[in-house]
Parts: structure tokens; sequence; C-alpha cells
């Protein structure tokens, strides 16, 4: 009964075309953040915090960066380790470089190297398509993980060869380190996805983005109408694995605190995509509920039969779980629970009157 | 300036020559030495039997295949090898034979994609979606609001095309098509597997579309009645071959067009 | 600049005239990694061509098929009985992935059904470790009888020597090959395996059903990948990290074409022993350890020029 949009009239184009023309959608959105902002931070303990809220955003924003080149254009991707990856080291050296910049701006820097990486890695796009051009992202994503163990210049020649995070400081409040605590590093992950997820949409509904929906469903005819396909691939290639790259480093500046090659090895990639997929392809919705989902699930998992099954085997059992869940909702509902959502919304405008 | 006065006006203007076209995969040769011409404001059918190598012929067109010889002026251009995508620059838009309409994209969507190339903000002012991004998402929306009146489709604005019918889908190509603001519209069979009243429908607005705006339009149909009633001129295609130009009427008495259809032994 | 171009073009063959027993013994593991590669590759081309899918779980069947085979002989099977088990095991794979999966998805696009073998081939990563455990396993080579000894050559003065159980492989592999040749030429089913691949409508029409194809494919790519399953996991330990050097199939099925058997096997030792030669004489260069992508790039630079792969025909593209 509450969900109507009777008497909701649009008068102009503009409030037509936003991201939120329903009204109880936008309180509902304005409810939520301001939940995540003030409620979270103060309530949830450590233990949530670490292990739950920041990764969760965190894999949510790589899911958006691969769902832009993925469910946006279209174009397959198992590379999503190693562009997470590019941003994380670029993180490393820009800091190393630079100790007095602000960490925040050195986290939003890092990702355009993850861009230009993308890019390069996304030129084989004019000529492979599919099938071809996964493999053309496993290239990457095997030089990347090669390049991330063998060059210790990336890793500032530390004896473990991991990124070791230094403490930076912003107004003398610790934001990344040993010495920050999980509130600051929860604000400022939560305030990074959100308004990079803002941009993520506003790219999604303009020009850009039905360029790259049109590569995605028609190629030939998108190039018949006038859309350059090396460009605009290569936009969806850089901009997502911009995406990446931050989620890369916040990873490991704002969550890990530490992170060998293994962080960005390519099950991580197929994570990611695990997320994009049971979330829904071409959603942004779908990124942040399929992280939450793929993420959580093992802690579930686990609180569930924590107590009478070891550890290693509920990790095998959360792997056949997700294995036949990604089979599941590609048989039952292709379009994941980005279109689970919205069909239930169609169904409560109608609710309780459905004739 | 009335839509009759265009015509006259430009009457005699070349818009599109096509000269010596030839164009062969592997073995088979698809077109062989074809000439024909479009005028400014005219609506010219190519027709011909299944096989003739119409598609092909608007394929080369609009530069998606490239043929081996020949060449193609097109608005006192001539080139014999283009990207797809400069001919849409040029002012070369097309519908499909078999609906190539971006399926998970809505309608309105569908359409102002085809207004792509009138874009021109850049990706910075799309990043936060204001200013001149704002600005142009509006006016373009605006123009292909015009279309979707046109094309009385208001009611389908926000249904992904996927899940439309086929005349609609059509429709909503039509108006993608349109939206580009082409000089030249190339339209390959745009009413086939349609019921007459579907067929009645694009009719005028293919009329509508070639009086209101002035557009020349090059057609593949294979209803002879609707290309008798429709075009100016015609040209017909037989084993990639041209074997009959001219108004309707001539090509209709014409004894190899009569064959080439009817079948008779070479 | 100039000692760079000399290491990667002229300190090479220098190397090999210097030591040309070495070049022979990194011949031959290009040679013996190539072959499991095309065994892999091979797995996939069956299916691909019999139903349109790219089995992205292929590798993970090798290992889910030696691993099996190792878990039943530990719990006590006696060797050859295991065995049998393990072709039964890969039958019921086959019918599984047929009942659960390709059934439910049929005339889905091609990308659809790829992430369903993505989805399959962790769902079989979790069953497996969960059954069998997830530690390293050795391959119980001799109890199946096969040889582990070793042949020694004297090559060009020096002395090359050829594992046993390799050799055995590139037999095997030859064998099963040859085995494929005939049932896909000679047999009816095999006749019928070959319309499908062209045409499903058409199949259908004849009276072939396509679920019978499937199950069909699917268990002889089975058998496939436990083949690759022994033979590999004779040469290093039966475990999961396999499955990442089983994606290496990939390249090779860029280099060969998605629907060609010789392709594969041409594919295979093309990346086998390029990867070998390159990671020797040139991966000291840059620090070791290029064989993990530099097959990929061996592909990517291939696919740039022949997109349609060695045997492939030219793909026209229509509107």
């Amino acid at each position: 009964m509450l969900y109507r949009e009777t008497g909701q009239f649009k008068t102009s184009y503009s409030a037509d075309q936003a991201v939120f023309p329903i009204r109880q959608d936008l309180v509902g959105i304005w409810l939520i953040l301001a939940f995540m902002f003030l409620v979270v931070p103060f309530t949830f303990n450590d233990f949530w915090l670490n292990s739950i809220m920041i990764p969760t955003l965190i894999f949510a924003l790589a899911a958006i960066g691969l769902n832009i080149l993925t469910g946006y254009a279209g174009q397959l991707s198992l590379g999503t380790g190693g562009f997470m990856g590019c941003g994380a080291y670029a993180c490393l050296k820009l800091t190393t470089f630079f100790p007095d910049l602000n960490i925040i701006i050195v986290i939003l820097m890092s990702g355009f190297f993850a861009a230009a990486v993308g890019f390069i890695f996304g030129l084989p796009s004019l000529r492979i398509k599919g099938f071809y051009l996964a493999v053309a992202t496993l290239a990457s994503q095997f030089f990347l993980e090669w390049a991330f163990g063998r060059i210790a210049w990336l890793y500032n020649y530390a004896d473990s060869g991991a990124i070791e995070v230094p403490t930076r400081r912003i107004f003398d409040i610790a934001i990344t380190g040993p010495h920050a605590s999980s509130m600051t590093r929860y604000l400022v992950v939560l305030s990074i996805v959100v308004v990079l997820t803002w941009v993520a949409s506003n790219l999604v509904r303009g020009r850009f983005g039905r360029s790259w929906m049109a590569v995605r469903d028609m190629d030939i005819a998108a190039e018949l109408i006038g859309i350059r396909l090396l460009s605009t691939k290569l936009t969806a290639f850089s901009i997502s694995s911009y995406y990446c790259g931050v989620a890369g480093a916040m990873m490991v500046f704002l969550w890990l605190g530490a992170a060998e090659v293994e962080s960005f090895d390519i099950n991580h990639s197929f994570l990611v995509l695990f997320m994009v997929i049971i979330g829904g392809l071409g959603s942004l919705l779908g990124a942040f509920l399929g992280a939450a989902f793929i993420w959580n699930l093992p802690i579930l998992l686990r609180s569930a039969f924590g107590q009478t099954i070891d550890a290693a085997s509920v990790e095998h059992i959360s792997f056949m779980v997700v294995g036949a869940l990604i089979i599941f909702f590609l048989i039952v509902e292709p379009h994941g629970f980005a279109r689970m959502w919205q069909i239930a919304k169609e169904k409560l405008r109608l609710w309780p009157f459905p004739y | 300036m009335s839509a009759l006065e265009t015509f006259v006006d430009a009457a005699d203007e070349t818009l599109l020559a096509v000269e010596g076209v030839t164009l062969s995969f592997g073995g088979v040769q698809a077109i062989k030495d074809v000439s024909f011409d479009i005028k400014k404001g005219e609506i010219r059918a190519i027709i011909g039997p299944n096989g003739a190598g119409k598609t092909s012929m608007l394929n080369v067109i609009n530069g998606f295949y490239h043929p081996q010889k020949g060449k193609i002026t097109f608005k006192g251009n001539t080139r014999t090898d283009m990207r797809p995508h400069v001919a849409a620059t040029q002012g070369i838009s097309r519908t499909f034979q078999n609906v190539a309409l971006f399926r998970g994209m809505s309608t309105l969507d569908n359409i102002m994609t085809g207004r792509t190339l009138k874009m021109t903000t850049n990706l910075f002012w799309h990043l936060f979606r204001f200013g001149p991004a704002e600005q142009e998402e509006l006016e373009h929306r605006e123009f292909v609001e015009r279309i979707i009146d046109f094309l009385e489709i208001q009611h389908i604005r926000k249904t992904p095309v996927g899940r439309l019918p086929y005349g609609l889908q059509k429709r909503v190509e039509l108006g993608r098509a349109l939206a580009a603001q082409p000089d030249l519209l190339l339209l390959d069979e745009p009413m086939a597997g349609m019921n007459l009243e579907e067929k009645e429908d694009m009719s005028r607005f293919v009329i509508d579309v070639n009086d209101q705006f002035g557009t020349t339009i090059a057609l593949i149909e294979h209803d002879m009645g609707v290309v008798m009633d429709l075009s100016n001129r015609v040209v017909v295609l037989d084993h990639g071959e041209k074997i009959a130009d001219g108004t309707p009427d001539e090509v209709k008495s014409n004894q190899d067009v009569i064959d080439a259809y009817l079948g008779v032994a070479h | 600049m100039g000692e760079i171009l000399h290491g990667i073009f002229i300190n090479p063959f220098i190397e090999i005239a210097g030591a040309p027993d070495l070049f022979v013994q990194v011949l031959w593991e290009g040679f013996v990694s190539g072959t499991l590669y095309a065994l892999i590759a091979l797995g996939f081309v069956l299916i691909f061509k019999a139903s349109g899918v790219f089995n992205f779980a292929q590798g993970i069947m090798v290992v889910f098929g030696a691993l099996s085979l190792v878990g039943l002989f530990a719990a006590g099977v006696p060797a050859w009985l295991a065995l049998i088990l393990c072709i039964g095991i890969m039958f019921g794979l086959a019918w599984g992935v047929e009942r659960v999966v390709l059934r439910n998805l049929v005339n889905q696009e091609p990308i659809i059904l790829f992430m369903a073998t993505i989805g399959l081939n962790y769902f079989l990563i979790g069953f497996g470790e969960f059954i069998f455990g997830g530690e390293p396993k050795t391959m119980i080579t001799s109890e199946i009888g096969l040889p582990t000894g070793s042949f020694d050559f004297e090559v060009l003065g020096g002395l090359v020597s050829l594992q046993q159980i390799d050799v055995s492989a590139a037999v095997i592999a030859g064998l099963l090959v040859a085995g494929l040749a005939v049932f896909f030429n000679k047999t009816r089913i095999g006749r019928a395996l070959r319309a499908v691949a062209d045409d499903h409508q058409a199949a259908m029409s004849v009276g072939i059903t396509l679920q019978q194809i499937w199950v069909i494919v699917w268990f002889a790519a089975g058998i496939v990948a436990l083949t690759t399953g022994i033979m590999w996991g004779a040469r290093s330990d039966v475990s999961f990290a396999l499955s990442i050097v089983a994606l290496k199939a990939l390249p090779v099925l860029i280099l060969g074409g998605f629907t060609s058997v010789p392709g594969a096997i041409v594919g295979g030792l093309i990346i086998g022993i390029s990867e070998k030669l390159a990671e020797f004489y040139w991966g000291p260069l840059v620090g070791g350890s290029i064989e993990s992508w530099f097959p990929y790039f061996l592909a990517l630079i291939f696919l740039w020029f022949r997109p349609q792969g060695l045997f492939g025909e030219r793909i026209i593209e229509r509107v």
C-alpha cells in the first residue's frame, strides 16, 4: 500500500531521468545512507566492521568495475584480480614517493594506473570477441601476477615480498596502517564507495552507458549507427579498471593492511565475477547484492556449522554452494538478484490488489 | 517550403552514386559491376529475388562490406572503402532485415543511442552528470520524444525492446535510424513478416518521413504492391547484376524483370 | 639495449649450439607438457563441437578424475576396480551435467552456458575437496600398471633422459586421439555427433536426441580428462592447483581453433614446446617463471593475425 507512484507526476524530462524517479525509492536510499553513515560506525563491533562491512563494500566496488565491463559493455573479463593488484601496488608506490599527500587522494589516484593497464590490455578487444577476449584477459591476469611477484621495486623490496601498509594520517587521525581504527577505515571506504557508485550511475544512464550497452547487445548495429567500437570498448576497459584499481588499493590499505600476490590471483577474479553474475549483470544494485551475498555466505555457513565441522570443510561446502547457486541463478533468473528485486517492486506496486 | 517543393527543387541533384561496384566473398560473386544513383529527396526501391545481392548492396553503401571494385559517391565525396561509423557520420543510417535492436535496452534508450553522433560532451561532465552533460541529455530527450510521438510508440517508451512484438520492434528500429537525422535512410525490408495493417502503418511512416523531413530513402522490399506505390524509381538486381532501372511502371513491364521473378530457362 | 637484444635473439642460439643435449631435453619436456595441454584442449573441442558449450570446467574434470582414482584407492578399493569405478563416475558426471545444467539451459546464449560451466567448475572443486580432502596426493602410477623408470639416450655427446611415464603419456595420448578419430568417422554414434555439431535442428529431425548426444560427448570428454589426470598426476601431485595450469588449454584452443581436433594437438605441442624453450632461454633474462604467462601472450599475438585459429575457416560477418 505504501509503495505507490500514483499522484507523482513528472513535469520535466530531468525528473523522469533521475536515478530514483519514484519518491519512495529516494526516501529509502537516504534512509539507508543515514543508517550506514550514522548508525553502523557507532553500533557495530570490530568483527562486523572488519569482516563484513568493509570487505563487502570493497568487493561491491570491484563488482561495479567488472559490471561496467562485462555487464554493460559485454566484454567478459577474467582479469579483475590483476587490475585490483595494479591499484594496490600503485597506491603503495605513490604513498612512498609522496608520503605527505592525503591518502584518500592517493587511493583515488592509484586507480588511474590500473586504468592505464586496463587500457593496454583492452586493445586486443578491437579484434577479439567473446571467449577469445576472456583468454586475452587471462594473459593480463597471469602477467600481472607474475610481475607483482617478481619485480621487487613494486613492493618496496620488503623481505616478505608483500605490501606492508604504512601509517598515514589526515588531521592526525590514522587512516591506514596498524593504528587506524575500524571505524575510521569503514567511514573512508563507505564514502569512497558511495561517491564512486554515484559517478557510475551517472555514467551508465548517459551517453557512455548507452554506447556500452549498444556494443554489448549488437556490436555491428552499434558501429553502423556511428559508435566507434574501439574507443567505446577502451573507455569501458579503462573505467572498469579504475574501479577495480581503487577497490584493490582500498582492499590492501583500508582492510587487509598487508597483501601478497595471492590477494590478486585468479581466484579473486572469479570471486568478483560470481558477485556480478549472482547480483545481476548490468545492474549497480546487483553489484552490492552480489558482493554481500558471495562474501558473507562462507561467514554465514561458518557460524551455522562452525561447531560441527572443521574450517576447511566449511570452505569446501561454500565452494559447492556458490558453484551450485551460479548454475541455479543462470537457469532460473539469469539477471540475478537485481532482477528479482525489480520484479518484487513491480508486484509491490500493485499489492495488495494485484488485479 | 512544402514537401513537394523540396522534391521538385532537388530532383536533379544526385545524393548517392554507385559506380561499377563488384563484391565477392571467396569465390562467390555477390555483386557484379552494378551502377545506379539515388537522387536527393526520392524514395528509391531496390528489388530482386532472394540472393540477388540487395542486402549486400546496402552493406556496401554504408561501409560494412568493402567492394573489390567500383566507387561510391555520397554528397560529392567519392570513396571505395570506409569504416561503417564514417558512413554514419556522413549521414547514412539504416534498419536491418533481421531487427538489430539493442535488446537489453528500452525503446527510449534505443532511440537515444541513435543520437550518439550528435552528442559531444566529454567524459568529465558525464561523470557528474552536470552542466553540459545534463543539458545535452535533456535536449536530445526532447528530440527523441518527437520521434516517439511521430511513430506513435509513446506507450512502450520504457519497455525493453526484447519484449516487444515484431512489428513494434521494426518501428523502434526506424525510430533509431531517424534519430540520427540522416540524409540517406536505408531500409532493409521494413515490412517483412508484417500483416496488412502493420504494412499500411509502416508505409505511412515511410512516406511521412520522406515528406516531412525530406529524407532520401533507399528501400528493399519484396511486396510489389508496396514498392510500386511508394517508390519514385526502382532498381532491379538479379544474381548480383542490375537488370533494370527506372520508374515503377517501366520496371513492371520490363521482360528481364518478369523473367527473373517468374523464372525462365536461361 | 644491445645487450638485451643480444640476450633475446642471439644468446639462445649460442647456448643451443654449445649444449645440444640440453636443447633436446628441453624440447622433450615441452613435448610432454604439450601433449597434456593438447589432451585437455581435446576435451574442450569434443564438447564445443557437439554442443557449442565452452566448457571451462574441463581442467577441473581432469583433476576430479585423478582425485577420484587416488581417493578410491586410498579408501581401500583395488587399483583396477578404482579405475573402472572412475570411468563410472565420469559417466555419472556427464549424465548429471546434462540433466541439471544443459537441459535447463538449452537455447541460452553461449556466454550464459560458459558461465554455467564456471559454476560447475567451482562446484566440482568444492565437492572434490570435501570428499577427498584438499591436500595434494600422489598418483598411484605403478599400481595401475604404468612404468616409472627412465630411458637415457646419448645425444650429440650429452645425455638426454626420458621418463618412461612421459613416453607412455605420449603413446596413450596418440592412441586416444586415434580411437576418437575412429569413433567419430566410423561409428554410427560418432557420425551422429558430427551431425549435431553441424546443425541441431537437422540432427533432431533425423531422430537423434540431443540429450543422448550431450551425455555421450561429456562422457567422452570425461574419459579424456581422466586419462589426462592420470598422466599429469604421475608427473606431479594430484591437487586442484593443477586446474590453474589446465587453463593453458585456452591459448592452445586459440591457436588450434575451437572446433578442430588436429588443431588442439598441434596447438598443444606448439604451446608446450614454446613455453619450455622460452622459459629456459629467455626466462633468466627477466627473473624466470615466464611460462605462467608466455602462452597467453603467444596466443594473443597469434590471434591478432589469425582470429579464426590455425585450422578454422574465415568468418564472414552478416547483418
